[in-house]
Parts: structure tokens; sequence; C-alpha cells
């Protein structure tokens, strides 16, 4: 059993997905911290590739990024550090970014060392289902991983059923149609978790976008199987120096 | 066998280049546009109304200007395209007012843009205004710096200017604020792309509205010399608008050379450029993919040349196609080719270019053109926005 797949049996609800950027706070950092959520609770992590042009996050993860890439951050040198991830990474591990660095590094030997790391799956935005499925998809599958699409409460019905029977592994939904990182009004997202709830979708349903505590990890959770938590982490992570201790003291107040 | 090099495929590829490579937070918005543009567009309704503001309100047909002492000095005849007489002063309106009858058709009550120099954005809150509709435009922090004179502009047409200070705080950054904008407004904000750029069905869109330049040259050429097709058109190329507008009903007569000018900044090798076909790779940028300025890694890179109009690190997917075919020749100026060809121009014919459209100028010492020739060149927008740069060109204290 994969182990996405695992952690969903294993556990259900109130799956805790965490993301951070690689090569944040420090271009060495990216195990520690995937170390740190681990051992903190965190049931999967969202590694984001950094990028200079991330149209589908909000100010703080764009900030992340930048800092990740003057580090020295690219994607040969996050394959290096994630060589002896399998040694002490046990939970899944997707992988997020944007399609340009992906393209330029050569699509399917991103995918070969992606799932000779150990990674899961992969979330890229900005890689439509009709590109997906006509050019992409066969490579992804060739290697084992999990690709994972957003919804949004814009989404019909009709597209909702296709992106998920072309996701495996979760469903992301972004909690409003919005940039990470945002307020939201919890009320409407939770209309909109309902809605996707009674689809009877064959893949579990993350809530992405505007988790930050645990008031809104709980509310999500009602309606989903889990969270996703950007944002708020990175803006915790921000010039600290201890990030077991940040990490941990962060984790522990959304789990509560 | 590409039946067209004017029109995309179904899912908005010219040849490789093109498609819509956005997150799922902008489909709904882009999958609109795209269900009804060109049915919009089509409307009988909707041309009444775009043909009469173009007449009556953006000042067209521009003349097709017979450029005689130029052409003596390049031994061939030359005739300038004069999009710089077009309200606000560029061929940008063309396409504003194109959308903003589109916005008002789909219901969007809320305007959003992104500008470089701010000719799209004064295009945009220029239109913005005429229809009473609420403008907020995405514009570089470093811009808004360096363009002083625009930023009053829009403001004085009502617009709200938000500056963009994530990463290079430049054109890529507005249009990235932009669309987060779009992607936090769902429902009621319609977004005006200023180029042939973005994610299908904007560079369609775009080149659709800007197809009046091409189609009026083709009309004026027929009354000046009795044929419709010269033997070649030059126009400069940064998203590649005015490119798009002046190419598009000579793409598919084999006859017509098609000639664009990239922007070579302080030279192609300089690192100090933006000539995005000599220097860039496929790649995927703001909603498609074309020819990009990026490192070995993919991460985009900074683009640099004196007019802000063409520093942007890639090129319209309709361009990109049009150079790996080879249907397009693809030239770059330099600043300083640019410079001299704008004070070329003012002296011999008594008209001061935009930095855009010098770059189109600067083309006439790069291919030589037989006597008999008939060139028409796309003179995009005019002057008065670049007097600094000009001013400190010749050495006087601005």
């Amino acid at each position: 059993m994969s182990r996405l797949k695992d952690v969903f049996a294993k556990k259900g609800k109130n799956v805790l997905n965490v993301y951070c950027t690689a090569g944040f706070p420090q271009v060495n950092s990216t195990l520690p911290v995937m170390q740190a959520l681990q051992d903190s609770g965190a049931d999967i992590i969202e590694l984001g590739m950094p990028y200079s042009d991330p149209l589908a996050d909000g100010e703080v993860i764009q900030n992340s990024s930048t800092i990740a890439l003057q580090g020295g951050m690219t994607l040969s040198l996050l394959f290096e550090q994630l060589k002896p991830m399998r040694n002490q990474i046990h939970i899944p591990v997707v992988l997020m970014g944007y399609m340009n660095p992906v393209l330029q590094y050569g699509f399917e030997k991103f995918c070969a060392d992606a799932a000779a790391a150990g990674v899961d799956g992969l979330i890229l935005p900005d890689l439509p289902p009709f590109e997906f499925e006509t050019t992409y998809k066969a490579i992804v599958d060739r290697y084992g991983l999990s690709f994972i699409f957003l919804v949004t409460p814009e989404t019909s019905e009709t597209r909702v059923r296709k992106l998920d029977a072309l996701s495996s592994g979760f469903l992301y939904a972004v909690s409003s149609s919005s940039t990470t990182g945002n307020e939201k009004d919890f009320a409407a997202v939770e209309q909109y978790l309902e809605r996707l709830q009674h689809y009877g979708l064959n893949n579990p349903v993350l809530v992405g976008f505007g988790i930050k505590d645990q008031d809104t990890f709980s509310r999500a959770c009602k309606y989903a199987n889990g969270a996703i938590i950007g944002s708020a982490y990175i803006k915790a992570l921000d010039g600290q120096t201890d990030l077991a201790a940040t990490t941990r003291h962060f984790i522990k107040n959304v789990l509560g | 066998m590409q039946v067209s090099y004017k029109q995309p495929d179904e899912q908005g590829y010219y040849g490789e280049f093109g498609g819509a490579y956005i997150p799922e937070m902008l489909y709904r918005n882009v999958e609109e546009l795209r269900e009804n543009y060109l049915e919009i567009i089509a409307d009988p309704a909707f041309q009444k109304e775009y043909q009469l503001l173009l007449t009556d309100y953006a000042g067209r047909a521009t003349p097709l200007y017979y450029a005689a002492r130029l052409s003596e000095k390049y031994g061939t005849n030359v005739y300038l395209k004069r999009e710089d007489l077009c309200h606000t002063g560029a061929h940008k309106v063309n396409n504003t007012i194109g959308q903003i009858l589109v916005a008002e058709r789909l219901g969007k009550k809320r305007i959003i843009a992104e500008t470089g120099a701010g000719q799209h954005g004064v295009a945009t809150a220029t239109v913005c205004a005429l229809k009473g509709l609420e403008c907020i435009v995405y514009m570089g922090e470093k811009d808004i710096e360096r363009q002083a004179p625009n930023v009053a502009r829009m403001k004085m047409l009502g617009a709200t200017v938000i500056p963009a200070k994530s990463g290079s705080k430049t054109l890529k950054d507005a249009t990235n604020e932009a669309i987060r904008d779009w992607i936090n407004n769902p429902n009621d904000t319609f977004y005006i792309i200023g180029s042939v750029v973005g994610p299908h069905p904007y560079p369609d869109m775009v080149a659709r509205f800007q197809s009046v330049i091409s189609k009026e040259i083709r009309a004026q050429l027929a009354e000046k010399i009795g044929t419709e097709l010269p033997h070649a058109v030059i126009a400069c190329v940064g998203g590649g608008s005015n490119a798009a507008g002046t190419f598009y009903h000579f793409l598919d007569e084999p006859s017509v050379g098609i000639y664009a000018v990239e922007a070579a900044g302080c030279g192609i090798d300089t690192h100090m450029s933006a000539a995005a076909t000599q220097l860039g790779k496929p790649g995927i940028l703001h909603g498609s993919k074309s020819f990009l300025m990026q490192t070995a890694d993919g991460q985009v890179e900074e683009p640099y040349s004196i007019s802000a109009g063409l520093d942007y690190p890639g090129i319209g997917p309709m361009h990109a196609n049009l150079f790996v075919t080879g249907r397009g020749t693809f030239l770059n100026a330099t600043d300083q080719e640019a410079l001299d060809a704008a004070f070329e121009l003012a002296k011999l014919e008594g008209i001061i270019p935009a930095l855009e459209s010098a770059h189109a100028l600067a083309a006439l010492n790069k291919v030589s053109f037989a006597k008999d020739d008939h060139i028409v060149v796309c003179l995009s927008g005019r002057g008065d926005k670049d007097m600094e740069t000009y001013m400190k060109a010749m050495g006087t204290k601005v």
C-alpha cells in the first residue's frame, strides 16, 4: 500500500498536511524542517519547490521562495538533499511547484528523480487537466507517483468529478478562490465542503488555504479528511533559529 | 501542415506555443471568456459599438503616411502606420476598447490591468472612465518611480494604482499581482491584459482587436499603390501586441515579409537585454507556453531595455510560432540603435516616436530593401512619455 493511501486508511479523519518551502529558512534546512514536522505530528508533508513567479501563492510563500532561491536552492540541489530522505522521513511527501522549472529540468527526469527519492505525489497547480491527460499523465503513472488536482468553490460538479477521476492520493480543496494566506468567511467554506462531501468522491479531500490554527483546522476537518497548512507555518518559521522547537510549538497549537 | 499563422487551435496553441497553463482558481473566469469571446465579438451590436468608438473616440483610421525623406535615406519606399496618433498616444487603446466592451457584456463591474511603462494602464483607465467602471492597475514599484507622468494620468482618469512589491517589482510582477487579484475576486472582476500574452483566449482576443492595424494598412495601400500587399511589414515586439496587429492580415500572405524587432538592450551578450527569442528557451509564464528568458533552473530572468514597453522576459505565443517556423524574421535593436532611429525620425520627418517604435525603425538599418519595395513600419506610439530619456541622450539636464 502506498504511503498516501496508508495514511488515509489508518487515520481517515483529521489528517494534517503541512507545507514547507524547500531551502527555507536556510538553504540546508529542507530535511531538518521535514524531520521537525514528522516529529511534531504532521501526517503529510507538502514540500514547495521555489519559483520566481508563484502566481497561485500569496506573499508569504513567495517571500519564502525568494529567500530559498537567493540561498541557492535549485531542483538539482533539492533532489541531492532528498537522497537520504527515506532514511528518516516515513510519512508521505508531496512535491508542490510550478511547471516551468519542472519543464526545464525535464519532466520525465523530474518524475524519475522524485520517485527515486521516495516522493509520493505531485501538485503542479499550473498544469491543467487537458495538458496532463494528453502529455504528462503517462509519465507520472510510469513512475508510480500520485497526482493531485485542486478544486475551488467555483468548480462545477462535472469538473470536480473529472478532476477527482484524474487525481490520486487526495483532492486538494481550495477553501475559497483565493491565493494562500487570506482570511476566510468560514460559513461559506463549510457550505462548499459539505457540497463536496455529498459528491461521494474517489479520493479523500484535504482543505487548503486559510487554515492557520486549531479552530480553522478542526472546522475544516468536520467536512473533509483533513487540512493543509501553508502560509501560517511559513510565517511561524520566519526569523526562527530553533526550527524543531518552533515547529513543535506551532503544530501543538493546531492539534490542540 | 499549419492552416493559419493567425489563429490558434481550439486549445489555444499556435504550433507548440500557447495553451492555458492556469491554476484551477482561474479556470471559471478564463473558461467563461473562452466560451463567449468569439460570439460576443461577432455580434453585430458589439461590432457597431466597437467600430464607432474606434472611429469617434480613438481617432481611427490612423493615417498610413509615406515618409518621403526617410524613404530617400534608405533607398526604398517607407510607410509609417501612425498608431501614435491614436487617443492616449499608442495602439494600446484598440485593445482596451474591445476588452471593456467584452467585460461589459459579461456583466463585470470591476476592471483590473497590469502595466509596465503605463501605456496600457492609461489606455485601460481611459476606457474605464468612458464606461464608468472601477479600475485597478497593478504596476511594479520600480516602474511607478520611473513613470511618474503615466501614474498621474491613470489617477486623473480615476484609476487606483497598486504597486507590485514582489519579486523584481516590474511588469512581470505586476502581471502576477493582477492574476492574484483575479483569483481573489472570481465573480465581478474582468482582467484586461495589455498584450498578446496570457492564457488562451487572451493572445487570440488581443490579436483580433489589434488586427484593425493591418486591416487598415491593406485598404490604405490599395488606395495609394494599387495593391493591398507590401513587400514587408516591420514592428517592435515586447509581448507583441502592435506586432500582432501589424502582421495579422499579412501572415497568410507568403509574399509579405514579416519583421519583428526585439529589444537588445545593451546588447545580446551583455546580460542586459530583452530579446526573448534570442536569449530565451521554451517555457511557461503567465499562463502560456512560449519563449521565455530564464535561468538553467527555470527561474524567470529579469529583462532589460531602455524602453519600458519592451522590458518583458517573454513574447506572445503567436510570435514564438512565427519565430520557430521561420515565417517571421526576428531582429533586435540595442538601446543606442533605437535612440539613433528616434532622433533620425524626428529630424527627417518631424515625428518623435515612442522608444518602443524606434526599435522597429532601427530595422531599416539592418535589412536592405529594393528601390521599388513598399515597406510598412508600425509607429506604435508617440514619444512624449520618453522625453526624459531623449533629453538625457541630448545631454540636456532633466
